[in-house]
């Protein structure tokens, strides 16, 4: 019963300058759930990518079912029945949820009349009830947050069939509730006969849902075991070939002056509605404030209008650093006085054609250290680069590639790497350590204790209560729009919080 | 770092050859194309293309002073050339540089015309900065409409392109036209406000070192310089250049303005250099031709100059081909037409093959 459906044989990718896969062997079992862990770069994408047509590997076979194939395009994968959901959303922000998921499904002479597009609607909705995604086929993709355009991505793949469903860090963007509901829903497929390659940075994600892992490291496959049979510490230290600490020592704050102070900040949706209604707070110098919330409740918007990027926008009173700010000046204040690390890298934090080094300058481009007499200083510019390179330890052959060739997490590590350098009095942090592994995560987070400890206040919304618990100080949960509470950091509060989040404002009285 | 630090030199090196060839072989290529369908409708015309094709070369290339001709036509494609290279690195679509160079021609005459005698080292520098000007103003009409409106570029620079023509057109049959003179022209400029000549008996003339420095300029503006940098920026992912505090407005215009100006400049160029006085159809088309010359180099300044002598030498021989083949001037213009609309289909593929492998 247990026939691979899936074996992949000496699989060799190499792009300029760097082996991405050096010659992976990988099998895959029928209904299994296997699980593919590796540092970021190791390679995962680029295998999975071959795997789903994107790329052409340099040699190496693949079987499917026992026979050899080849796999051309991601057309070829889906009628081979191969489902994969990227690292990074491929939605078309201007079309709705339905739009998208038939994209190219249908003869470019098919009238899409009322009917048919009904179908559609119908058929994507019963799915969504069916595995409770909780997704509306009308709704434009530009509107949704990250969360619920994973949830589309996920169930584009299911809307066309798939017998096989590569997931490439689903959970990065979930909450523990929505991510546990994800591997339930998993688990479910697989006992319906689905095949599913994860892969993952998070390790009890791994031992909760996989029946196999596969570890990763430098495009070389470290070793390949069944879940049961390991444990977190033995795979962290297969991943990153050392061990890693687990628990982060973090000293007692001491928080000093507001860095900023808001009350009552609304923000309205591009179709008016309130998505942020009322907030109010303070951050100090010195300490960590975290938001936590399930994804979709306002924090995106929270966050961009703290960067002063939406314009309908309005408050009884905003601090940065002491001084009020009016609604007007608020984006330049809010450049001045704050560094902010974006949720969508690569929307809001980088420019993807621009080099490494280009995109290190970002913020900064014009200011003496990189520009004298209007023209940017190459060679400063260069070996500054090379030193946040080797300080973040980012995979890169050079500093002058593309940005767009290296890996999610390391992407990740260059606007971290960008925005910690600013040494604001205040630093927004959304999503920090989406995509990155677990050594580069301890190295992220000891960073931003080092920033607070040097005296930055700041805001840390994310929707991995490990991290929030991990990092903040105090912890606002967020709930529609609300700030529904605030609670001290104390692992004994994990589960109120939990609640909190999913609406319960007195979680206390039952 | 270590998987990094292997290097498949196989590989990078036949992706390099790649690069290469599509980036410098596939417009020659275009051009090809372009010149062979022209063929087939030279034949089907009853003329003998080898023959029309050989006088258009020699008409270019035969010798020093044919090839100066090619330079002068070449000089306002450079200029309105890599003026469009920053709006396309910025991200808009400029189609106004006609417009912008009829504009720069008219505020040069004007200047040249009616400033008071001033001596020529002060006249002729002030002639070429209101050309500038009076292209960089009208350029920035579009960006203001586009920044504030949100009206699209590729319209409105159009219709500003026919607006330009039909006033140029207007002023010299009435307000500018020559005292006493019955044609739509208007008189010719004093010496003073004329671009000498660096290789007489030759018309080629300081305006052709001008465009080398000012596409010298412009690159090392795009490339070099934090102001580019931020155009780039802005061009390629507006949100994430204005999430990082770059002004997207504020460069939008100023690569308006200095697309506008350069083409200006090349307006006021060719009346002080060439022509020595305005008339309606001051140029054959320099503005749209230029698109295809930025395109046909990725919009690399340095490499418009290439382009640009390509393009002029292309003109300058299709003329010969009139004369001296006695091709119908339609039929030339077909053929010029047929150059440019290849070159410019294949820019857009490879813009659209580019955004496919992101
Ligand atoms: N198109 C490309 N061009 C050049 N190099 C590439 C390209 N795609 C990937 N690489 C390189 O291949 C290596 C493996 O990348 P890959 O995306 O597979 O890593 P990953 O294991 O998915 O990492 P992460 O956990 O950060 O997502 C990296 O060093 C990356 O820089
Ligand atoms: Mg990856």
């Amino acid at each position: 019963m247990n026939s691979p459906i899936l074996r992949m044989e000496n699989i060799v990718k190499t792009f300029p300058g760097v082996v991405a896969n050096r010659g992976v062997n990988l099998e895959i079992r029928r209904g299994e759930i296997h699980a593919l862990l590796g540092e970021n770069g190791a390679g995962k994408t680029v295998l999975m990518s071959i795997l789903y047509g994107l790329y052409v590997p340099d040699s190496g076979t693949i079987y499917l079912n026992g026979q050899p194939i080849t796999i051309k395009s991601p057309k070829d994968a889906i009628a081979k029945r191969i489902g994969m959901v990227h690292q990074h959303f491929m939605l078309e922000p201007t079309l709705t949820v339905a739009e998208n998921i038939i994209l190219g499904q249908f003869p470019s002479w098919t009238i899409l009349n009322k009917q048919r597009i009904g179908e559609v609607h119908e058929k994507i909705r019963s799915l969504s009830n069916q595995f409770g995604l909780g997704v509306d086929p009308a709704a434009r993709v530009s509107r949704l947050s990250v969360g619920e355009q994973q949830r589309v991505e996920i169930l584009k793949v299911l809307y066309h069939g798939a017998d096989l469903l590569i997931l490439d860090e689903p959970t990065a963007v979930l909450t523990p509730q929505e991510a546990s509901r994800l591997l339930e829903f998993l688990r479910d497929l697989a006992k319906k006969g689905l095949t599913t390659i994860f892969i993952t940075h998070k390790l009890d994600e791994v031992m909760q849902v996989s029946d196999r892992v596969t570890v990763l490291r430098d495009g070389q496959v470290i070793g390949t075991c069944e879940t049961r049979e390991t444990n977190p510490r033995a795979l962290a230290k297969m991943m990153v070939g050392r061990e890693v600490l687990m628990d982060l020592h973090r000293k007692l704050a001491s928080p000093g002056e507001p860095v900023l102070a808001i009350s009552n900040l609304r923000v309205r949706d591009a179709r008016g509605l309130p998505v942020v209604k009322g907030v109010s707070f303070t951050v100090r110098a010195g300490e960590i404030v975290g938001v936590a919330g399930v994804s979709g409740n306002g924090q995106s918007e929270l966050a961009l209008a703290i960067a002063g990027l939406i314009d309908d926008v309005a408050f009884d009173r905003f601090q940065l650093e002491g001084k009020d700010v009016t609604r007007r000046d608020l984006r330049a204040a809010s450049h001045r006085h704050s560094a902010h690390i974006p949720e969508d890298r690569q929307k809001m934090g980088m420019v993807l054609p621009f080099s490494v080094s280009e995109n290190f300058i970002l913020e900064e481009y014009s200011s003496p250290r990189f520009a004298r007499h209007g023209f940017l200083r190459g060679q400063a510019i260069r070996s500054y680069s090379q030193n946040q390179v080797k300080k973040f330890d980012i995979k890169v052959s050079d500093v002058s590639e593309e940005i767009a060739n290296l890996s999610g997490g390391n992407q990740q590590k260059v606007v971290v790497a960008r925005e910690l350098d600013r040494h604001p009095g205040f630093l927004l942090v959304n999503q920090p350590t989406r995509g990155i592994d677990i050594g580069a995560t301890e190295f992220v987070h000891q960073q931003i204790l080092a920033q607070r400890d040097g005296g930055t206040g700041i805001l840390l919304i994310s929707t991995d209560l490990e991290e929030i618990f991990a990092l903040s100080d105090r912890i606002l949960v967020i709930f529609e729009g609300e700030i529904i509470g605030e609670l001290p950091s104390d692992r004994s509060q994990v589960e109120k919080v939990g609640l909190m989040m999913a609406g319960k404002r007195d979680p206390d009285r039952e | 770092m270590r998987a990094v630090t292997e290097i498949s030199n196989n590989h990078e090196f036949s992706m390099r050859i790649r690069k290469v060839l599509q980036g410098t072989l596939m417009p020659f290529i275009a051009i090809l194309i372009a010149l062979a369908i022209g063929a087939v409708i030279l034949i089907a015309a009853n003329f003998n293309p080898l023959q029309a094709y050989q006088a258009m070369y020699l008409g270019a290339f035969a010798d020093f002073s044919s090839f100066t001709e090619v330079l002068l036509d070449a000089t306002p494609l450079i200029c309105i050339g890599v003026g469009l290279a920053v709006a396309f690195r910025c991200g808009i679509w400029n189609i106004g540089g006609e417009g912008q160079f009829y504009a720069g021609a008219v505020t040069g005459t004007a200047i040249a015309l009616y400033a008071p005698a001033l001596p020529g080292w002060i006249l002729l520098p002030l002639v070429l900065v209101g050309g500038a000007a009076g292209g960089a103003l009208w350029a920035m009409l579009a960006g203001y409409l586009k920044t504030r409106f949100g009206a699209n570029e590729v319209v409105t620079t159009v219709m500003l392109n026919y607006v330009a023509i039909i006033a140029t057109s207007y002023l010299v049959s009435g307000p500018m036209i020559e005292p006493r003179g019955t044609y739509p022209q208007t008189a010719q400029i004093p010496d003073g406000a004329r671009l000498p000549l660096i290789m007489p008996p030759t018309r080629l003339n300081l305006g052709f070192i001008i465009a080398l420095l000012l596409a010298v300029g412009l690159y090392l503006l795009i490339f070099k310089s934090s102001t580019g940098y931020a155009i780039r920026a802005v061009g390629i992912n507006p949100e994430a250049a204005h999430y990082a505090g770059i002004q997207v407005k504020k460069n939008i215009l100023l690569a308006m303005a200095i697309s506008g100006g350069a083409a200006g400049l090349g307006g006021a160029m060719q009346i002080a250099g060439v022509t020595y006085r305005l008339f309606q159809q001051i140029s054959p088309g320099f503005g749209f031709t230029a698109i295809a010359v930025s395109l046909l180099v990725n919009n690399n300044p340095l490499g418009i100059i290439l382009a640009g002598i390509l393009f002029g030498g292309l003109s300058t021989g299709a003329r010969l081909m009139q004369m001296n083949a006695g091709v119908p001037a339609v039929l030339v213009n077909v053929i010029q037409g047929l150059v440019i609309l290849s070159v410019v289909a294949f820019g857009a593929y490879r813009i659209l093959t580019m955004e496919r492998e992101e």
